[in-house]
């Protein structure tokens, strides 16, 4: 196994064994929905308009809270020291961490997504979309997330920084993942929406670990 | 320590923290097998020489060399080469003691085979299974050091190994480092307390450098 492997095992391993991080994601995304249709009234038309939308901004917001984590954790122990001085590049390093934190965070988002659409009364149409919109887009979330959680490693209330610095830059994602579900159920086809999350993907893929890497050498000087 | 021996170096260096000057000029050289004690008061620069030897930090002036080369010329080989101890354990309290050494042993070396014996010469092989959260201080700067023997390096980077140190362990980590220049390793340590390094170098930091 290389580098890449051990780092993220390490991390599933961590997460595992703190596995209230990963409910409180869940847990934040679940609440967050449920309480919609107490606030906005039970009308099922107004539910089902306004699903995708709802839920796709408490995943992004689900996905933000664990942010500050992603680095942090490692800088105050001094393992991120090490984790700079190891024989694997960082933008590797950067990367494992990344998909650790998608398989912690994403993963357990979108596997509850369809059970929250059911609440929000969407259109059965809807489901494969919204599940693949969530399977591309979730991950930039991790990537474009780890800029912000690189920039912030060491500033106290560092938390507080994290969703203004990324906010701005995931809202693309917000857009076009709701844009494909609700393409798909007037029945335009979400075919050009998902392409779009699937390049938005790839660039995240190729430009945030470098910029995450850069964030965080500059974080230990 | 294959090829060329080991050999570090550093040129005219100088480091900037926060505004002030720590230290200018600072030039050392290291064969196989030898050692550099650095002394001075807190605050006095160590530990931020040491980060600049690791490579964490980038000198304001001068360069480190590592087998004759700047080390920015191949920066994952040298750090492939180089084991860094700092003042914090990155010993991750819900791990097991093995776990925890097993990581960076792999991480390094691509197997964990030689975590028993590193665990056992700091007479941590008890406690291989216990999680990390319920070991004193002494006992996570041990396993801290552990990662020292678990994944070889050639020069090793230790800031304050001994604190908190019981004198069997201190006792445990100078054969270590013994062991280690006997084979043609090279050692570079930050230490207020008694810790033998016979014929090492040493390198005195001042207090103020500049007002």
């Amino acid at each position: 196994m290389t580098g890449f492997g051990h780092i993220v095992r390490r991390d599933l391993e961590l997460a595992l064994r703190r596995a209230n991080d990963t409910i409180a994601v869940v847990l934040f995304f679940v609440l967050a929905i449920v309480l919609f249709p107490l606030g906005v009234g039970p009308e099922l038309s107004l539910l089902a308009r306004i699903a995708a939308g709802t839920i796709w901004v408490a995943a992004l917001l689900a996905a933000m809270l664990s942010l500050d984590r992603l680095f942090q954790a490692d800088f105050e122990d001094g393992s991120l020291d090490l984790l700079v001085l190891a024989p694997v590049p960082l933008e590797l390093v950067v990367l494992a961490k990344c998909l650790a934190h998608w398989l912690t965070t994403g993963v357990p988002l979108i596997v509850v997504a369809p059970l929250l659409a059911v609440l929000m009364n969407m259109d059965w149409r809807g489901f494969a979309t919204l599940e693949i919109a969530m399977l591309l887009g979730t991950p930039v979330l991790s990537l474009i997330g780890a800029i912000g959680a690189a920039l912030t490693v060491g500033a106290r209330r560092g938390g507080v920084l994290v969703p203004l610095l990324v906010l701005p830059l995931m809202t693309p994602v917000l857009i076009f993942g709701v844009s494909a579900v609700e393409a798909s159920l007037t029945g335009l086809g979400p075919r050009p929406h998902l392409m779009i999350l699937g390049g938005m993907l790839l660039g995240a893929l190729f430009l945030s670990p470098w910029a995450a890497a850069a964030g965080l050498r500059l974080a230990l000087e | 320590m294959t090829g060329e021996a080991a050999h570090s170096a550093g040129e005219d260096l100088a480091c900037i923290r926060g505004e002030r000057l720590l230290f200018e000029h600072l030039s050392f050289a290291l064969g196989p097998g030898e050692a550099l004690m650095l002394t001075g008061a807190n605050g006095s620069g160590k530990t931020s020489f040491l980060r600049l030897v690791a490579g964490l930090l980038r000198p304001a002036a001068g360069r480190i060399l590592w087998r004759g080369r700047a080390i920015g010329d191949d920066i994952e080989a040298y750090h492939s080469a180089v084991h860094f101890a700092g003042h914090l354990d990155a010993v991750k309290p819900v791990l097991t003691v093995a776990e925890n050494v097993g990581f960076w042993s792999r991480l390094r070396a691509g197997d964990g085979a030689q975590v028993p014996t590193a665990l056992a010469h700091f007479g941590l092989a008890a406690l291989a299974e216990m999680p990390a959260r319920f070991l004193s201080a002494g006992q996570r700067r041990r396993v801290g050091l552990a990662r020292l023997l678990a994944a070889p390096a050639a020069l090793w980077l230790l800031d304050e190994p001994t604190v908190s140190l019981d004198s069997g362990a201190v006792a445990a980590l100078e054969t270590a480092i013994a062991d280690h220049r006997r084979q043609g390793g090279l050692v570079i340590a930050a230490t207020h307390a008694a810790l033998a390094l016979p014929d090492a170098q040493t390198l005195a930091f001042g207090t103020d450098v500049s007002p």
